[in-house]
């Protein structure tokens, strides 16, 4: 039987990687339909998975490999999915069905230029709001953005570990650059690799209430199979999972299902800096066009101009309080991102017209270079 | 010779411990299919002593699609047409598990009709459920993909010029192993193709034909409940084994019942597990 963990280092790809890391995190079902460019994550996957004892299946569309994954978690294991912009569309409304049942899943979305079929073999960052505002009502997901290969296999594990602490679906945000960016990837022994498993019940079946939560906000989840007998539904329920139309079961539960995450963000929120200290201007990126702007920062460093980089790891929730601290000496933030604005609003409503915040955008399927953004520098350099 | 005689408080009803009694009352209109359906599935799972603990119901969204919610066994009520994408990942993911997906018509034939098809295909270990009445009744009794010519519906005010499914078709074409028609009137025999089905490994198909007195019948001028069902006795007829797209269903003239597909394929989580021994050895 081959290994689960391919302990060791290989020249690999981004979406192998992510397939790798979700192997690592203890995944055991792939749900998914081919898509450009995520496809080589189920092409892993359909390889692996029956290898080691886990379980790989094609649906007829993405809201069937969605919705399949929320029936193997439910059923005890670990789940996930991976796709492109398109493909979260349809998602979406099983996304709202995970949220509000709670379910640990995990969805790598590698980016590509949109809307609607845009540019399928095309970098992009568009899927930012995307991710965060799908579904339709309120609620909260997790979403990491990796910046290099090695990044997809550890931030993919993460995203694992946060789904099943907090039994919420967890987006793994890559774009086209990283997810077909080939690099060295150290997986490491799988001793080493920290996984966290979700809380099961432990009370007897009948005293089980599968919607309780405990101090954490999160309720312990039962398994399909373990004699709880327990029953979950998109509508809104109260701790039994029962559906209750009134006012005070949807105040017990909506409230909880945003305040799990925003009340446990400091756990979960995660930001890399570089030469922030001094920095009067801040550049903020993230994806492969960090890698751009990590470039354009030690160019401007051996200039001798002031210039630091933000870069959010965990998206949503955002690194609020991480970015106040690495703007604190900033005169200008300069946001950098593939698409026409999306996470530079979140930016704004973290600096509060303290000062100026700009948006370098760009929407043509290639990150900026890193002239793009020192000239965007230099006009902000006194 | 003694009359011994029993207070209501004594007697208990013999599926009650198949039910989630702390949710009754149900929500079902009186004299609506779905509780005697629901009932015909609690006394196939009595009957066979059926492992409670391994079975998964699973249902849409709908009248229909509140099932899910009675019966005291692991449940889930999944959004709007997707219960048989869930129970795959059910299956797949703990192949001891029994998935029994019971949902409406629209919800399995409209927008969750992609879903039926492709699981039939693949001959996923599950029993589906289907009750038929034609329309959508907890939105108000709106035409659908089962919805007769001519029928009077809120969307179809001035006649249903659709051409209906006929479901029993559409499932042995897509590759159930097992399928079976009747009518809410049937409950003995539903009961008996419900045991059989829980039985069988693949891909199950049973559709119940139900009245819809509050709506479909009423527009369409059908009478009582009651009356319903006296229409179901004097034009259904059961014929075993008849083709299925030749199973006529016409509320007019005939109701063709009966169990028209019983055969066998290879299972497809069976099929994982097979491929996956090998995969492994090497």
């Amino acid at each position: 039987m081959q290994k689960a963990v391919l302990t060791g280092e290989m020249f690999t790809q981004g979406d192998i990687a992510a397939a790798e890391g979700a192997l690592a995190a203890g995944c055991r079902f792939f749900a998914g339909y081919p898509i450009t460019p995520a496809t080589e994550i189920a092409e892993r996957m359909a390889y692996r998975l029956p290898r080691i004892g886990g379980r790989y299946i094609q649906m007829e569309d993405e809201i069937a490999s969605c919705t399949a994954v929320l029936g193997a978690s439910y059923s005890g294991v670990k789940a996930m999915t991976a796709t492109s912009g398109p493909g979260v569309s349809l998602m979406n409304e099983t996304i709202g069905l995970a949220a509000m049942t709670e379910t640990p899943m995990v969805l790598v979305n590698v980016m590509r230029g949109g809307p609607s079929t845009g540019q399928p073999t095309e970098a992009s960052q568009s899927d930012i709001m995307q991710a965060k505002w799908g579904s339709h009502g309120d609620y909260e997901i997790i979403a990491l953005i990796p910046s290099s290969v090695q990044e997809m296999f550890d931030l993919t594990i993460k995203a694992f570990n946060l789904s099943e602490q907090f039994r919420v679906p967890a987006f793994v945000l890559a774009d086209e650059i990283i997810g077909h960016m080939r690099e060295r990837l150290v997986i490491p022994h799988e001793d080493e690799i920290e996984i966290v498993n979700r809380k099961k019940p432990t009370v007897p079946p009948e005293e089980y209430l599968p919607f309780k939560a405990e101090e954490d906000l999160v309720p312990p989840m039962a398994t399909f199979g373990d004699g709880y007998h327990f029953y979950a539904t998109g509508l809104t329920h109260d701790e039994r999972g029962y559906p209750v139309m009134d006012d005070e079961t949807q105040l017990a539960l909506i409230p909880r299902l945003c305040d799990k995450i925003r009340k446990n963000s400091a756990k979960i929120t995660e930001a890399k800096t570089l030469e922030t200290e001094d920095a009067e201007i801040l550049l903020v990126a993230y994806g492969g066009e960090s890698r751009t702007a990590m470039r354009a920062v030690k160019d401007a460093r051996n200039k001798g101009m002031k210039i630091g980089l933000f870069r959010p790891v965990s998206v949503w929730p955002f690194p609020k309080e991480q970015l106040k601290e690495a703007a604190a000496n900033a005169q200008h933030v300069i946001v950098a991102e593939l698409n026409y604005g999306q996470l530079v609003g979140e930016v704004e409503r973290v600096i509060r017209n303290e000062v100026p915040v700009h948006l370098i955008p760009r929407v043509c399927g290639s990150p900026h270079t890193p002239d793009d953004l020192m000239k965007e520098i230099r006009r902000r350099i006194k | 010779m003694t009359v011994t005689t029993r207070s209501s408080s004594d007697y208990r009803h013999p599926i009650l411990e198949y039910i989630r009694q702390d949710r009754l009352p149900h929500i079902f209109c009186s004299a609506c299919g779905i509780g005697t359906v629901l009932q015909a599935f609690a006394n196939a799972l009595r009957s066979l002593n059926f492992d409670m603990d391994r079975l998964v119901v699973i249902s849409g969204i709908g009248c229909t699609g509140r099932a899910s919610g009675y019966f005291e066994s692991d449940s889930y009520h999944t959004t709007h047409g997707r219960a048989i994408a869930f129970a795959t990942g059910v299956k797949v993911a703990n192949p001891n598990l029994k998935p029994v997906v019971i949902s409406g018509d629209g919800d399995l034939f409209a927008i969750g009709g992609n879903h039926f098809i492709h699981a039939a295909r693949r001959n996923v270990d599950m029993l589906v459920l289907c009750v038929n009445n034609f329309n959508y009744g907890m939105t108000g009794g709106q035409m659908g993909p089962t919805t007769p010519d001519s029928a009077i519906t809120v969307t179809s005010p001035d006649g249903n010029i659709e051409h209906p499914f006929n479901l029993v078709s559409v499932a042995a074409a897509s590759g159930a192993v097992f399928v079976a028609r009747w009518t809410a009137l049937h409950a003995r025999r539903l009961t008996k193709s419900l045991e059989k089905a829980l039985q069988k490994k693949g891909f199950k198909f049973i559709e119940v034909v139900s009245p819809c007195p509050t709506l479909y019948d009423r527009y369409n001028r059908h009478g009582s409940g009651l009356d319903v069902m006296k229409r179901y006795r004097e034009i259904s007829v059961i014929r075993n084994f008849t083709d299925p797209m030749k199973a006529e269903i016409d509320y007019r003239t005939r109701i063709v019942c009966g169990e028209f597909v019983d055969t066998e394929k290879p299972e497809f989580t069976d099929l994982l597990a097979s491929q996956a021994a090998e995969l492994q050895k090497r």
